[in-house]
C-alpha cells in the first residue's frame, strides 16, 4: 500500500513538474502561424514547380496569406485552385489568365533548309553551343526536342517535322520549356490569343529566303493592314503587341511566307466575339 | 575508466546504431539527405545529454532512495517525451524548414530505442553524473555520426544503376550492414 502511494506521488509530482515545463516552453517558444496558411497550401497543387514565383507551394501560400502574392497567383492550378484560394482568403476571384506556350518557328525538316554538318550530341543547348545543329537558319528551331525534354506535364511533343507541338490543355504555363530554348522561340502567351508570328530571324529578307520558305522577310504587309496597330518591325521582324491584338486575322491573310498563324480554338474565339 | 574511454566507447566501440543495433527506424528514415539527417542526430544529442543528466538525478534522487526501481522505465520514458516535446517546440520556431523535413521522425525521437537504452544501460553501469552526461554525449554523437555517414553515401547512391529489385530500402539494409561490419573493426580498442 506504501509502495503504490509513494509511486503515486512521485511519477505524479514528476509529470506534473514536468507538464509546467512544457507549458512554459510552449508559451516561450509559440509560433504565430496564419491557420490561413496551411488551409491554402493544402488546395494547391503541390508540384513545387515555382512558376508562381515563389520558392515552392507552401512560400506561395504564406506569400498569399500575408498579402505578398495574388490569391490567382498559381498557373498550374487555374481557376479552380484560384477559387479556393479566394475563398479561404473571403474575396472574388476570376482566376488567372491562362497562358500557353507559344512555338515561334515554322521551319521545319521541309521549310527550312539543311546545312549538315552537326553530329554532336541530340540537344538543343549543346548545338547551339557548338556548331549551331544541322540547320542553315542561325535562330530557329533546333529541333533536337530540349524543351519537350524539360516539359513536366507532358503538354509538349515532336512532331514528324521535327519541330515541337504543345498540347494546349496540359500546359500550365511554368516556363520550364522557355528557359530550355538556348535559342528563345517558346513563349508564354494568354491563351485567348490566337494571332502568333512564328519566326525569330533578324535577317534581311533576301537571307531569310535562301535559309527558310516560312520566315519573316520583313516585307511589311502586315504592318500596312493591321487596323489596331498591333505589328510593328524591329531588327527586320515582324512582331505583335499582343495587348492590341483583335484576331481579326488580317494579316494572317496578307502574309506571302505564311509565317503569320491563325490558331483556332475555344478561347481565341472567344476574344473575337467580345472584341 | 576515464571519460574519454566512455567517450570513445559510446561513439564508436559500442556504437548505438551500427553495433548495438538500437534506433534503426531513424536511421533509415532519415537518412536520404545529410542536412536533415545532421538535424536530426543534433536533436537526438541533445535530448540524449539533457535525459543523461535527468535521468541520472530521477534515478539517484528519487527512485533509489524511494525504493521504486521498478518504476524505472515509466519515468525514463516521461522525461524523454518532455525532452523531445522541447526540443520539437524550439526547432518549430527557430527553423521552419528543419521541423519540415524531419517531419514524423522528430517526434518518434520519443520511442527512439536508442535513448531509452543508454538511459537504462547508464544506470547499469552505476556511471557518476558527469559519466551519465559523457556516456550520452558519445551516444548521440555516435548516433549521428552513423546517420551523416549513412546519408552521404545513400546520396551518392542516387546516381548509381542499382539492379531494380535493390533498390530503395534493399540497397540501404545493404549498406546498413557493410557500415556496421565497418564499426565491428573498432571492437577491442577500449
Amino acid at each position: 500500500m506504501n509502495t503504490t502511494l509513494v509511486s503515486l506521488v512521485s511519477m505524479g509530482s514528476m509529470a506534473a513538474i514536468l507538464a509546467f515545463g512544457l507549458a512554459v516552453a510552449s508559451k516561450k517558444f509559440a509560433v504565430e502561424t496564419d491557420p490561413r496558411v496551411e488551409e491554402i497550401e493544402a488546395v494547391l497543387p503541390q508540384v513545387n514547380c515555382g512558376a508562381c514565383g515563389f520558392a515552392g507551394c507552401s512560400a506561395f501560400a504564406e506569400g498569399v496569406a500575408t498579402g505578398k502574392a495574388p490569391v490567382n497567383g498559381c498557373p498550374v492550378g487555374g481557376v479552380s485552385v484560384a477559387k479556393m484560394v479566394a475563398s479561404i482568403m473571403g474575396v472574388e476571384s476570376e482566376g488567372p489568365k491562362r497562358r500557353v506556350a507559344q512555338v515561334l518557328c515554322k521551319g521545319g525538316h521541309a521549310e527550312a533548309k539543311q546545312r549538315g554538318g552537326y553530329d554532336g550530341p541530340k540537344d538543343c543547348r549543346i548545338a547551339h553551343a557548338t556548331q549551331g545543329g544541322s540547320k542553315a537558319c542561325s535562330y530557329g528551331c533546333l529541333g533536337y526536342g530540349s524543351c519537350v525534354a524539360a516539359c513536366e506535364f507532358d503538354a509538349m511533343y515532336m512532331d514528324e517535322n521535327g519541330l515541337p507541338v504543345v498540347i494546349e490543355e496540359n500546359c500550365t504555363a511554368c516556363g520550364k520549356c522557355v528557359d530550355a530554348c538556348p535559342r528563345d522561340i517558346i513563349m508564354l502567351v494568354d491563351e485567348q490569343q490566337g494571332v502568333h508570328i512564328r519566326c525569330r530571324s533578324l535577317l534581311t529578307g533576301r537571307f531569310v529566303r535562301q535559309v527558310c520558305s516560312v520566315g519573316c522577310i520583313a516585307c511589311q504587309r502586315c504592318v500596312k493592314v493591321c487596323p489596331t496597330d498591333a505589328i510593328y518591325m524591329e531588327d527586320n521582324l515582324a512582331r505583335i503587341d499582343y495587348d492590341k491584338c483583335i484576331n481579326c486575322r488580317e494579316c494572317v491573310a496578307v502574309c506571302p511566307t505564311n509565317t503569320i498563324d491563325w490558331q483556332e480554338g475555344k478561347a481565341q474565339l472567344e476574344k473575337v466575339a467580345v472584341g | 575508466m576515464s571519460l574519454f574511454t566512455i567517450l570513445i566507447s559510446a561513439l564508436l566501440v559500442n556504437n548505438f546504431v551500427l553495433v548495438r543495433f538500437l534506433g534503426i527506424c531513424p536511421f533509415m528514415g532519415v537518412s536520404k539527405e545529410v542536412d536533415s539527417a545532421i538535424g536530426m542526430g543534433l536533436a537526438t544529442t541533445f535530448v540524449m545529454v539533457v535525459t543523461a543528466a535527468a535521468t541520472w538525478l530521477i534515478q539517484w534522487f528519487i527512485l533509489e532512495p524511494l525504493g521504486l526501481p521498478f518504476l524505472q522505465n515509466m519515468a525514463f520514458i516521461l522525461v524523454i517525451a518532455a525532452m523531445v516535446q522541447l526540443v520539437e517546440l524550439f526547432l518549430h520556431k527557430t527553423s521552419p524548414a528543419l521541423y519540415r523535413a524531419m517531419g514524423i521522425f522528430l517526434p518518434l525521437i520519443t520511442t527512439n530505442c536508442a535513448i531509452l537504452g543508454f538511459a537504462i544501460m547508464g544506470v547499469q553501469n552505476s556511471y557518476s553524473f558527469i559519466e551519465t552526461v559523457i556516456f550520452g554525449l558519445g551516444a548521440g554523437l555516435g548516433f549521428t555520426l552513423a546517420l551523416v555517414l549513412m546519408a552521404g553515401i545513400r546520396e551518392d547512391l542516387r546516381f548509381a544503376d542499382i539492379p531494380k529489385p535493390l533498390r530503395g530500402v534493399g540497397i540501404a539494409f545493404i549498406l546498413a550492414g557493410l557500415l556496421s561490419l565497418a564499426f565491428g573493426g573498432f571492437a577491442g580498442l577500449v
